[in-house]
């Protein structure tokens, strides 16, 4: 009797329970797949799995940012002086800009009060630091050190010094993940800053390009164009640069050109983004799905 | 006696953390298509020496862990963990037995199963994929295993397991 009890210990890795257990799990796993993929029921979850990757991310950041660390502090005295006189070089330079700037923008305003348009209200600005960048190919999502905690909320967008870098994604009280303008998933509305055209502009999981599937082969766009944000579809505030037009090529049989950009932003060597917290309160909705409802447009047609 | 045995799997739990942190380390570019699954790999070594103690359910909580830390569908890793750690749980008595080049060989088929049910999903759902960023897993992790096998059971024989 205890003999036999024994050999079913030792055999017992592989009883009957072990499939039941898959089958449970495996099922479990496959209903999670398919709510998280119809629509965003899971935050909370992902919330609460994500507080306990927090710690971890913290963690592995902890080397780079000693790193950083050491560096600064061990810095020449001679390395700084250099650093402070250009950096005192480029305050004037920027002071001097600015100062431009709000001219420019007093006369904006006034332009505006004499078209009787809304006033455009300057947006504000946080810098957040990333914690980490995806490990996966297909997805291109960093991790910021700024949650709901600091305001940050879903959709909200995220520029550093040279363009749009992407949205967030899924914020968490701590830190939050943001999908970058690279992401497959991932489509902006934009338009061509010398001539207004307006398109969509998606990533490509290649963080130097992104796709512009929706201009005709006699659309306006020459190579070098600048691409703005549109401010259409809510996400993105209107007026931040995207991406310069890389190439543009024309096939005569095909309805649609085939053109591509490079973002303005280096997507992969950013260390710091800024958070916008836009002045207009229809910015909280998300595009992500904006490439598919377009894709239904134009085979509706 | 509990907290006894507590304390001796400790080594196995910080190993599995230890394998969480190096899947979402930052690494350059080029190096991130060959990033072993570590997870994978750490759990398929704990589930073949003690089947009964880390089983599929952990490595479901691990692959849903993973799934917040990549930013993936919730899910995916999850069965795809469970799916592969179920093997080799299931086949633990047989994969003892291999002689090292045999079970570096079974390694790679079962990496190769796991990036095959994350690449499947990934289809499903419609991401498009290119063959090398799935194959490059599972030849580094192939690589890696010898040497990751030989840590784990150094710490295994450490804790006296």
């Amino acid at each position: 009797m205890a003999a036999a009890k024994t050999k079913q210990r030792i055999l017992s890795a592989n009883s009957p329970a072990l499939g039941l257990r898959l089958l449970l799990l495996a099922g479990l796993s496959i209903v999670l797949l398919v709510i998280d993929h119809r629509d965003n029921h899971l935050d909370t979850v992902r919330k609460a799995i994500g507080a306990t990757v927090y710690p971890l991310r913290v963690i592995v950041d902890a080397p780079v940012s000693l790193w950083h660390w050491a560096q600064g502090s061990t810095a020449s005295r001679n390395q700084l002086q250099v650093e402070n006189s250009r950096l005192n070089a480029e305050r004037l330079l920027t002071k001097a800009r600015l100062q431009r700037y709000s001219a420019l923008e007093a006369e904006n305003a006034r332009l505006r009060a004499m078209l009787e348009a809304r006033a455009q209200v300057r947006d504000q600005v946080r810098v957040a630091e990333i914690m980490s960048a995806s490990s996966n190919p297909f997805h291109h999502v960093l991790v910021v050190d700024k949650g709901t905690r600091d305001g940050v909320y879903d959709g909200q967008t995220l520029v550093d010094a040279n363009g749009v870098v992407g949205q967030i994604m899924n914020a968490g009280v701590l830190s939050s993940q943001s999908i970058l303008i690279s992401d497959p998933d991932h489509a902006l509305p934009v338009e061509v800053n010398r001539n207004g055209l307006r398109t969509v502009a998606v990533g490509t999981g290649d963080y130097d390009q992104l796709d512009l599937p929706f201009l005709p082969n006699n659309a306006d766009v020459q190579q070098g164009d600048l691409l703005v944000t549109s401010g259409l579809g809510g996400a993105f505030p209107a007026g931040y640069p995207v991406a310069i037009i890389d190439s543009v090529t024309r096939i005569p049989q095909e309805p649609f050109a085939v053109v591509t950009a490079k973002p303005a932003a280096a997507l992969n060597q950013i260390r710091e983004v800024m958070l916008i917290w836009s002045s207009d309160e229809t910015t909280t909705e998300a595009v992500i799905d904006e490439v598919a409802v377009v894709d239904e447009e134009s085979t509706d047609e | 006696m509990s907290k006894d045995r507590a304390m001796r799997h400790q080594p196995i739990i910080v190993s599995i953390i230890f394998a969480l942190m190096l899947s979402i380390t930052p690494m350059p570019d080029w190096a991130e298509v060959y990033r072993p699954d570590w997870v994978t790999l750490t759990l398929i070594y704990w589930s073949m020496s003690l089947p009964r103690t880390y089983s599929i359910g952990g490595a479901w909580v691990a692959g849903l862990i993973l799934d917040v830390a990549q930013g993936t569908l919730l899910g995916q890793h999850a069965l795809a963990l469970c799916l592969t750690i179920y093997i080799s749980v299931k086949f633990h008595l047989q994969l003892r037995q291999f002689p090292p080049l045999q079970l570096t060989a079974t390694i790679f088929a079962l990496l190769a199963f796991y990036q095959f049910i994350l690449f499947w999903i990934n289809g499903v759902v419609g991401v498009n994929p290119s063959a090398e960023v799935y194959w490059g897993p599972v030849v580094s992790g192939t690589v890696i295993w010898p040497v990751l096998s030989m840590i784990l059971s150094g710490l295994r024989e450490r804790a006296r397991i």
